[in-house]
């Protein structure tokens, strides 16, 4: 029986890997063939950053089962860290595959640690009260970087919170954090392949953790801290783990959508509440806890307001009936009720006809 | 049940019929109108010449014509289609038609790559755009990857025209700054001087920093260097209290027009009224719904563009008669774009098929050698880095209309 279980899950990682791997070779081979878009193309990285994003949130939403507000904080952690860490290292890295790896690293780690560094007073919070907690500390993240400065010259780093003017660089310095307008001149390193592999190390990292005895004893907590906490599960030490293991990956797409555009600048489109709603709405559209789920409503949901285009300012009004619609077709007892039913006759055909074969 | 489910799926496949429907209808009046605009340039055949039947030079404009920023990009639009109409009315370039397309970005970075790469796929041969700072900045990094001219009407930031394939018509974030700090110096309009900005847009912080470096070497006394940020833009008494506090006789507001009409209805409350000074971002401040525009009156702005100009009249009677809204300095700014790109085609004289590659190598090399009397200044040249060459002007508002100094 267990075995049977152990299978189940097996076949439905492998599906879930299988659709990505399968997208990308898809995409490498119509983009040889020259069938791709620019449009398409360009929507290639974001599609893999607002996976990552949904993934890494599901597990905290879905898994852990708290709501949290500020993923967008994190991922504007780990995107400064790591345009911070490139533009530095120009000198001395001068490889740009070198300086993005490490980025990633270090960008991860440092979302990480901030996602430690909120959850310990955070997470002894629950419900509404985490959700607002997390919202405000995602607003924290974005102001502040907003009135960082900080400049380099020969006598090494300055930091400022006034102006780049009270850096007191001396001749020849260069400012890289430039308070509102952010970090310029960032490398555009991030190429589908890269977008894809790191989504699929989400993917496993992610399910891996889900299916291990930790992920059951986080799902424990979630299902009923009591009774998880009667049989002597630490439930600080797991929530605070896949809480920050959630921060570290979302720095990571951070450090990817950094290394996307030539510009990067803490703006409330960029890392503001509103995009921490989105990566939520992907979480909940795919289905909580559902992992495939969270990178096909990433897509298709990063995917539609731009493939929408040609239907000029009906394309909002559309991408929000479709939200609803889908919605609906997901979530509502209704819905899931026909579903069934249609899956029952589909199967039920099959069968006849397999008998009829026979 | 299920009978339900059919007809909500009926239903909504005939509305994305309509919808698409409604999408090739839009298509349709363009492309009559190109019809038409073709036709006016058959009638005129000698200015016509021999241009392909037919074929169009592609021209995008990237703007944010949704979101908070809706008013410049909206603008951008309009000023680019005005000016495209015109000229093919007035038999084209070179014997063939203009045809612009332009494309939301929402005043996001990443949404203006977007935008651009849908205009690439839409054939276009240059980019006016993007309409703000940073979705330039993004865009000028595939443009140049690409090798697509692109010319900016407002992108102002400094990294804006960093690669060699991007121009732009408005100032330098950092020249407006240093202009208004020299015209403030040398016209002795104040001595004291307090600065109330938003700190968190590229376009404010950048010429503040300039205006604040300049003052020094103008004689001027920064008293108050107040910052606010766009989560924060509707209570300004803090600043303005520290302002007057320090005696300020004159506030400095490198600020929009939004929140300089806050700050102006907040001064007045406190009976706090030094002389205010704005940048190009303030036009329009006479055009904010339910602003007293009595509360402006002795305003001071230095924009390359005012309605009540002589040149402008001609344009300012079309735009309201074309788009039922006065222009806005955004709006000459693209318009000034598109008759910059006029006057590239004519100067390197590329094919109407050319691709964008080809067009932006010819282009590098003719807009260093035009010159255009635009509505955003008479005689305007452009040097290899991509910066207009033009005199700001400063325009002072009474009785309710800007009035040139």
């Amino acid at each position: 029986m267990m075995k049977v279980k152990k299978n189940k899950i097996l076949i439905q990682n492998g599906i879930t890997y299988a659709m990505v791997i399968a997208f990308w070779a898809v995409i490498q081979i119509l983009s040889a063939g020259g069938h791709v878009s620019s449009l398409m193309k360009g929507l290639l990285v974001p599609l893999c950053i607002y996976g990552i994003l949904a993934v890494s949130l599901n597990l905290t939403v879905g898994i852990l089962g708290e709501l949290s507000l500020g993923h967008a904080g994190f991922m504007c952690v780990g995107a400064f860290t790591g345009a911070f860490i490139t533009r530095c290292m120009e000198a001395s890295i001068p490889s740009v595959g070198a300086r993005f790896f490490l980025a990633l690293v270090v960008g991860s780690a440092m979302a990480g640690v901030f996602g430690i560094l909120i959850g310990i007073p955070v997470l002894r919070l629950k419900g509404d009260y985490l959700a607002i907690v997390t919202l405000a500390f995602g607003e924290i993240i974005k102001n502040l970087i907003n009135v960082m400065f900080i400049g380099r010259d020969s006598r090494g780093f300055h930091f400022s919170i006034k102006d780049s003017l009270s850096l007191g660089l001396e001749e020849g310095g260069e400012v890289i954090v430039k308070g509102a307008q952010g970090i310029t001149g960032t490398p555009r390193a991030a190429t589908f392949t890269i977008g894809v592999l790191l989504l699929l190390l989400t993917l496993v990292i992610v399910l891996n953790l889900i299916n291990s005895r930790t992920g059951r004893a986080i799902m424990a907590i979630r299902d009923n801290r009591i009774a998880a906490e009667s049989i002597g599960i630490n439930i600080t030490k797991y929530k605070l783990m896949a809480f920050s293991i959630s921060a570290a990956l979302a720095g990571m797409a951070g450090v990817l959508y950094a290394h996307s555009l030539a510009t990067l600048a803490a703006t409330s489109a960029n890392f503001g509440y509103n995009k921490s709603i989105m990566i939520l709405v992907f979480v909940v559209l795919g289905g909580l806890g559902n992992i495939r789920g969270s990178v096909i409503a990433a897509i298709i949901l990063t995917a539609l307001p731009e493939l929408l285009r040609g239907l000029n300012d009906y394309r909002m009004l559309i991408y929000a009936i479709v939200l609803i619609v889908m919605m609906l077709f997901n979530s509502s007892p209704k819905a899931i009720e026909m579903r069934t039913v249609f899956m029952e006759k589909v199967r039920h055909k099959k069968s006849e006809s397999a008998a009829k074969e026979a | 049940m299920k009978k339900l489910f059919t007809l909500g799926l009926t239903a909504a496949m005939v509305a994305s019929l309509t919808a698409c429907g409604s999408g090739s209808g839009t298509a349709d009046t363009t492309a009559a109108a190109g019809g038409e605009t073709s036709a006016a340039g058959a009638e005129a055949p000698a200015a016509g010449g021999e241009a392909a039947e037919g074929e169009t030079f592609k021209i995008g404009v990237i703007g944010p014509l949704t979101g908070p920023a809706a008013a410049y990009g909206i603008a951008v639009q309009n000023g680019a289609d005005l000016a495209v109409k015109e000229i093919n009315a007035a038999g084209g370039v070179n014997g063939f038609m203009l045809e612009s397309n332009a494309q939301d970005d929402e005043h996001d970075a990443q949404k203006s790559v977007n935008a651009y790469n849908t205009l690439k796929d839409w054939g276009a041969q240059v980019i006016v755009g993007s309409t703000t700072s940073d979705p330039c900045i993004a865009v000028a990094a595939e443009s140049s990857n690409d090798n697509m001219f692109q010319i900016t009407p407002s992108g102002s930031a400094v990294e804006c025209v960093a690669p060699d394939n991007v121009f732009r018509v408005c100032f330098a974030d950092p020249d407006q700054g240093t202009a208004s700090a020299v015209y403030i110096g040398e016209h002795k309009l104040a001595t004291k001087v307090a600065v109330i900005y938003d700190s968190s847009t590229t376009y404010s912080s950048g010429i503040r920093e300039a205006f604040v470096k300049e003052a020094g070497n103008q004689g001027l006394e920064i008293v108050a260097d107040e910052a606010f940020t766009a989560d924060n833009a509707t209570d300004f008494s803090v600043q303005l209290d520290k302002a007057k506090e320090a005696g300020a006789e004159l506030v400095f507001l490198p600020v929009y027009y939004q929140e300089a009409s806050v700050i102006l209805k907040q001064a007045s409350d406190k009976d706090f009224a030094p002389i205010f000074f704005g940048c190009d971002g303030m036009d329009g401040i006479l055009t904010v719904k339910n602003f007293d525009t009595s509360l402006a009156e002795g305003l001071m702005l230095l924009t390359p563009f005012s309605t009540t100009e002589e040149s402008s009249k001609a344009f300012t009677e079309a735009y309201v008669a074309a788009y039922g809204i006065e222009p806005n300095q955004f709006a000459a700014d693209s318009y000034d774009a598109v008759y910059a790109i006029r006057a590239a085609i004519e100067k390197s004289g590329v094919a109407v098929d050319a691709d964008y590659s080809t067009v932006c190598e010819a282009f590098k090399t003719a807009m260093t050698e035009i010159s255009i009397d635009g509505l955003t200044g008479a005689g305007m040249t452009w040097n290899a880095a991509g910066e207009p060459d033009k005199a700001p002007k400063a325009v002072k508002i009474v009785n309710g209309v800007y009035e040139m100094q």
